[in-house]
């Protein structure tokens, strides 16, 4: 079991992969990557009951990760590499022509890790719905996770599939919602407002929580308490605050870099902020 | 002119709800989900049999196409079922992302399609669902004909690997091919060897082609009928092997001109033999309320319609 320094070694590794990812091919999302990272790498060195170096699509016997809000591809990649999934060095093609890493992610190029298409937004949540399903069929124990960005909570489909949740008792899915509050145009509150998201989903029959998402041993030990209630016939949702931006100064809580590469210039100026730990790609 | 026997008159769609119950025993792994539409759709067998492996959605397409994707991590076969246009034009994203690029074994099972769901009107009579779904990369459309077909093709889709798009329909219609039939994805069916004309039909219009094949051999035409109920993949071979004896096509079903079979034959034959074709199909516009047999007759889909465009394409091949 890893320390909670050596987590956040890894998270501050991955902050610099995806970063460097994203500049050497000018384009991706570094905002919400950065704001999860401490969240990926709590998923895939600490909480998911997973084998990376086995991987098959249907993930019998394991803990499924599904993320919903696609455009996080950098940070998942670079959590799934540096767990041993794939080689840490295919992260250098990220995006680039004839990479398995597609812009946003999918199972069509057979990269581990990946169990279905993401990036057209407020699909994730019933595609882990329907695995949950059959995890229940197949009477493994093992649990969902889906994570979804706030944003992404103006999708219609995210609510039809937290009302089909609740009343069928879909009772071993753990959602999470990146709640950093920003989106490509800006401020969720001014392009949409969500109101009171732990009200809503607690009103659509989910048991709510709530944890810093940039904090590890914070995220660690709330996903644990999320896990007591698991079998207990109702969905979880974890509302996760995060920073947009997470880790490096001027890309912090600014919408602007929702899907802005940095520069070589800025990419500098973050890295400089962000210790190498484990050794770059 | 080959005889087919009546063998009966029954729905399409009876018969994909009679063969997923009878899949319902034959295989654990096949589940099925419905979006409100069990009676219509023949699925209350399956329900009430196997609910525990059957998932009522409520009415929400999206989510249930996209669940339907997520039970196939795990090794589920899962059979969706609503209407055609629910199956298909208000889930398009759902389907291209979740099922299509990310090559789950769904099988969309669709019905009610077409003009002869009849007074409901063209809110619910889809005629672009074949071509939305032939676009997709990775997706089988296939189109029965009858009871006996479409059991046959309910079956044969469980074990195929893939996403596969099965379109029926409402009315009860002739029931003619063979009972306990062997269903070939991608194979056509001859139906009547014939020389003068090639008349490739889908669907409900196969039985139509018939009854055009008996009126056309009255005034001494010979044509060749073949059932396409593969549309994608299309049995190549077949279409330009028949077109090759005959010179001369026409293409009947019950969809839109644009993306429907008739679009599909054409793109072949240009590319390979370009030969005279005329299309039987909905041009351009919405279908409206009405009996099935009078839109049927309405928007041109007849057996009389058929021998017509037979007539005009063998003039044009002369």
């Amino acid at each position: 079991m890893k320390t909670i320094k050596e987590l956040n070694d890894i998270s501050t590794q991955i902050r610099r992969d995806l970063l460097r990812m994203i500049n050497a091919v000018k384009s991706g999302h570094p905002g919400g990557s950065l704001g999860c990272a401490d969240l990926f790498t709590a998923l895939y060195f600490n909480i998911l009951n997973h084998d990376p170096a086995n991987f098959s699509i249907d993930g019998k016997e394991q803990d499924l990760f599904f993320l919903s809000n696609g455009h996080l591809s950098a940070v998942w990649y670079c959590a799934l590499a540096r767990s041993g999934y794939f080689p840490i060095n295919e992260l250098g093609t990220f995006r680039k022509l004839g990479t398995r890493l597609q812009g946003h992610p999918t199972p069509a190029d057979e990269i581990e890790g990946v169990r279905i298409a993401s990036g057209s937004l407020g699909q994730g949540l019933s595609v882990a719905i329907g695995a949950a399903l059959t995890k229940k069929l197949n009477k493994e124990n093992n649990i969902v996770y889906c994570l979804m960005g706030d944003g992404e909570l103006q999708e219609g489909q995210v609510w039809e599939a937290a009302m089909f949740a609740a009343a069928k008792k879909i009772d071993n899915i753990i959602a999470i919602v990146d709640y950093n509050k920003k989106q490509i145009d800006g401020p969720v509150k001014d392009v949409l407002d969500l109101g009171n998201l732990n009200k809503k989903w607690d009103a659509f029959g989910w048991d709510v929580l709530e944890m810093d998402g940039n904090n590890i041993e914070e995220v660690i030990n709330i996903i644990n308490e999320a896990k007591h209630l698991i079998n207990k016939s109702k969905p979880i949702v974890i509302i996760m605050k995060t920073i947009m931006g997470k880790g490096v100064d001027f890309m912090e809580d600014n919408h602007n870099w929702h899907g802005v590469a940095p520069n070589d210039e800025q990419l500098n100026k973050a890295l400089s902020q962000l210790k190498e730990t484990i050794g770059d790609y | 002119m080959k005889t087919y026997q009546i063998l009966s008159n029954k729905d399409t769609r009876s018969g994909f709800g009679d063969a997923l119950a009878e899949l319902g025993r034959n295989n654990k792994n096949v589940v099925a989900l419905c979006a409100d539409l069990t009676g219509s759709l023949k699925m209350d067998a399956f329900a009430k049999e196997f609910s525990e492996r059957f998932f009522q959605i409520g009415i929400a397409e999206a989510n249930m196409i996209s669940i339907a994707a997520g039970l196939t991590i795990g090794g589920k076969i899962p059979f969706t079922g609503t209407f055609a246009n629910f199956s298909t034009s208000r889930v398009y994203d759902q389907i291209r992302q979740c099922v299509a690029y990310s090559n789950k074994n769904v099988k969309i099972c669709a019905s009610h399609a077409g003009l002869t769901l009849g007074e409901d009107g063209a809110t619910h009579q889809v005629l672009e669902d074949i071509g939305m779904m032939k676009m997709l990369p990775n997706m089988v459309v296939i189109n029965t004909c009858d009871y006996n077909q479409t059991k046959a093709a309910t079956l044969a889709i469980a074990d195929y690997l893939g996403p596969v798009y099965l379109r029926f329909g409402r009315p009860v219609v002739p029931n003619f091919t063979p009972e306990n039939q062997k269903f070939e994805i991608g194979k056509a069916l001859l139906l009547n060897e014939g020389t003068d004309v090639t008349i490739f039909a889908t669907g409900h219009l196969v039985w139509k082609a018939i009854e055009a094949g008996h009126m056309l051999a009255e005034k001494g035409i010979n044509a060749e009928i073949i059932n396409i109920h593969s549309i994608k993949p299309l049995d190549k071979d077949a279409v330009i092997n028949s077109v090759k004896k005959t010179r001369c096509v026409v293409t009947a079903e019950e969809h839109q001109m644009n993306g429907g079979l008739g679009d599909s034959i054409a793109q072949l034959l240009s590319q390979t033999i370009p030969t005279p074709i005329r299309m039987l199909a909905v041009n351009d516009v919405f279908g409206e309320s009405g009996k099935p047999e009078e839109l049927m007759t309405k928007y041109k889909l007849d057996s009389i319609d058929i021998v017509n465009k037979v007539n005009e394409v063998i003039e044009m091949k002369q």
